[in-house]
């Protein structure tokens, strides 16, 4: 069983959702990430989210792009984004990490190559913003052949057609995008999200975890009653770019939105279990 | 005619390359555009009343202009123009945009985007927007706006709003970053006119069936003149939209040599250049698999061009497969080169070309010496150079 799959297991006996955070590998630079993942799982996080930098990300919103570009100026590679994979595996066997980012990275390092360099490094799952399912077969097979997940993302626009074929091909969870547009917008609307992932139940038993657009504890918690996870991005990453901070500092905003993150999603679990 | 050659397939693959590649929120409106586009296109009435459009409004056909002056001056070859730079708006952008706002408007659209790099198809875009009454924003590098200030203007002037990209590089892939964002955003109320024939299916087939119409004029119009088909085309390649235009309708006449021109910039080996298919690898950008400029991570690296039309680190996707499969030659030109044809084609014949056009002028300065006097060359003249007067003039170091 992937360590995704037995994760989301796990919660689901607990009757807890899944806190899924991202961050880009290597920003504001290298040092921090690997601490930050640490802290991240310390304060709460169960799955972690790293993306790897690109120079055109045109899925993203202003939060993620200024991110990418901070960790490049940095000069991370996805080699780089590997190592500290393997960094943070020596010290979390548990914890499962999903790498995000767009296909041109991968086709550098050649799929093959990619797909046993990630296995090494304990990387449990991949997410390809820009690689939907009809163009995923080959790299499919190979992560497969590692053990790696391949998770697609369904969103708001997917017919129910497309939301069979994205069942059928994903592993590990099914990441529904919660609204039209890119990373870090803001016009959440709840209910649709809610409509949408009644819609994908339909067709899949997999976990679903949303993400774009959630910021805070309170638009996590109105999540919780209909998605098995909540992801988490532009609002961590915009602390890590915050300008006037250090690293310590960093840190520390880090743990406490993702703490309070925590919080919001398990507020009432102690009346569930009564 | 073509029998033969019947790129893409049904998913919009050109052999290895094309395809859609990009995020799950875009499929529903490129489901939809590929199966309106796959309607009208069986549609007589639709080709018909497109066809007279651009007789009407753009002024179709265009002359294919025997250069006289600049075939002797180079002494070989019987060169021909392919006068894009007639059209209204005085390029060839005009005739993908008219095509792509009729289907805006058979979706009931009221909201159309558009990137831009040297402006042209911005304009052309603002254009057709205007002219429908729709609402028109247009993407345009930072960069971009400062080399192309006449024609953000003009756009302007057309009521389009023209927004500025500062992320990346400022420039044409930026303002297509930025564009598909904006369409994963406003899907429902929005069209994205993709100005070459590059981006997901089914956009570069898309757009090269409606600049197909400079091939069949000039395939008719050559035949007509010499009575037999042209030896060589040539074209300039950015994102390749003028070449494939003028190549399509000639793909299966074998014994008709085609040359796309890239943006050699500095040179070649300097690496300030923009000429993937010379100097790049496969890879993936907005939406298709195709030749890049990307370093050994897969960054997409910043192209370089005296003309803001070609300086673009990616090309459409069958302009790859049609390297790969050898049917057409990709030879680049440099800056300076391309300079040089700009002032020879003005001098010798009256008419300025776009600088995007002067790199295929250039490449054919350099053959035509090679060639016999009766073989006949076309050369896509794909716009005209009254926008590039003041980087002309910088270039030579005059102040206006």
């Amino acid at each position: 069983m992937s360590r995704l799959t037995s994760t989301f297991e796990a919660l689901k006996k607990k009757q807890r959702t899944a806190l899924t955070t991202f961050i880009t590998a290597g920003d504001p630079d290298q040092e921090i990430t690997v601490p930050a993942m640490h802290a991240m799982v310390g304060s709460g996080a169960d799955i972690l989210e790293l993306g790897i930098p690109f120079s055109d990300p045109e899925a993203d919103g202003p939060a993620i792009q200024s991110a990418s570009e901070r960790a490049l100026k940095g000069g991370v590679t996805l080699r780089v984004v590997l190592d500290m994979v393997t960094e943070f595996r020596a010290s979390d066997p548990d914890t499962p990490v999903v790498l995000m980012g767009y296909l041109n990275s991968i086709i550098s390092m050649g799929y093959e190559t990619f797909a046993t360099n990630a296995s090494r490094a304990g990387v449990d799952g991949v997410i390809l913003v820009n690689l939907p399912p009809e163009e995923a077969g080959e790299l499919g097979r190979l992560l497969k052949n590692q053990s790696i997940d391949q998770i697609f993302l369904v969103a708001p626009t997917s017919s129910t057609e497309r939301i069979k074929l994205i069942s059928a091909a994903t592993q590990g969870f099914i990441y529904y995008v919660t609204l039209k547009g890119t990373t870090g917008a803001s016009h959440l609307d709840t209910s649709s999200v809610k409509e949408n992932i009644s819609r994908i139940r339909a067709h899949s038993d997999l976990p679903i975890q949303v993400g774009f657009g959630i910021k805070d504890g309170q638009t996590a918690r109105l999540l919780r009653e209909c998605a098995d996870g909540v992801v988490v991005g532009s609002a961590l990453v915009n602390l890590m770019g915050d300008p006037g901070s250090n690293r310590q500092s960093i840190i520390k905003a880090l743990k406490q939105l993702t703490s309070e993150l925590r919080e919001a999603l398990d507020s009432n679990d102690s009346a569930l279990e009564n | 005619m073509n029998e033969t050659y019947s790129q893409p397939d049904e998913s919009g693959h050109f052999g290895d390359f094309g395809g859609r590649f990009v995020a799950e929120t875009l499929f529903r409106a490129l489901d939809e555009l590929n199966d309106l586009y796959t309607t009208v296109s069986k549609d007589g009435d639709f080709r018909q009343a497109f066809l007279d459009d651009l007789q009407a409004y753009v002024g179709r056909p265009t002359p294919l202009y025997f250069a006289e002056r600049f075939s002797e001056k180079l002494g070989g070859a019987k060169i021909f123009l392919k006068r894009e730079d007639l059209n209204h708006t005085g390029a060839h952008k005009v005739n993908n945009t008219i095509g792509q706002a009729m289907l805006a408007q058979r979706m009931g659209k009221p909201r159309i985007i558009a990137e831009t790099g040297a402006g042209q198809h911005g304009v052309a875009t603002a254009t057709v927007a205007a002219r429908l009454g729709l609402e028109c924003c247009i993407y345009m590098g930072e960069e971009d706006i400062v080399r192309q200030s006449l024609n953000v203007y003009r756009m302007k002037l057309l009521g389009a709003e023209v927004i500025s990209v500062t992320s990346g590089s400022k420039t044409l892939k930026d303002a297509m970053n930025e564009a598909l964002r904006d369409w994963a955003t406003n899907v429902d109320n929005t069209h994205y006119i993709i100005g070459t024939v590059a981006g997901p299916h089914p956009y570069p087939a898309m757009v090269r069936d409606f600049q197909s119409v400079i091939g069949q004029e000039a395939r008719a119009q050559c035949l007509q003149i010499n009575g037999r088909l042209p030896d060589l085309l040539v074209a300039c390649v950015g994102g390749g939209s003028n070449a494939i235009g003028l190549f399509h309708p000639f793909v299966n006449d074998v014994d008709v040599a085609m040359v796309g021109v890239e943006a050699a910039g500095l040179g070649l080996e300097s690496g300030q250049h923009a000429a993937p298919l010379n100097d790049g690898r496969p890879g993936v950008l907005h939406g298709n698999r195709t030749y890049l400029m990307s370093d050994d991570d897969g960054q997409i690296l910043e192209a370089h061009s005296i003309s803001a039309g070609l300086d673009y680190p990616g090309v459409g996707p069958e302009h790859s497969y049609l390297k790969d499969i050898g049917r057409v030659k990709y030879e680049a030109v440099t800056d300076k080169q391309a300079l040089e044809a700009f002032h020879m084609l003005t001098t010798v014949e009256g008419i300025m070309p776009a600088l995007e056009s002067s790199h295929a002028l250039a490449w054919v300065v350099e053959a035509a010496p090679t060639l016999s006097k009766d073989q006949i060359v076309i050369i896509n003249l794909s716009g005209r150079g009254d926008k590039d007067i003041m980087t002309v003039a910088d270039l030579d170091g005059i102040e206006l």
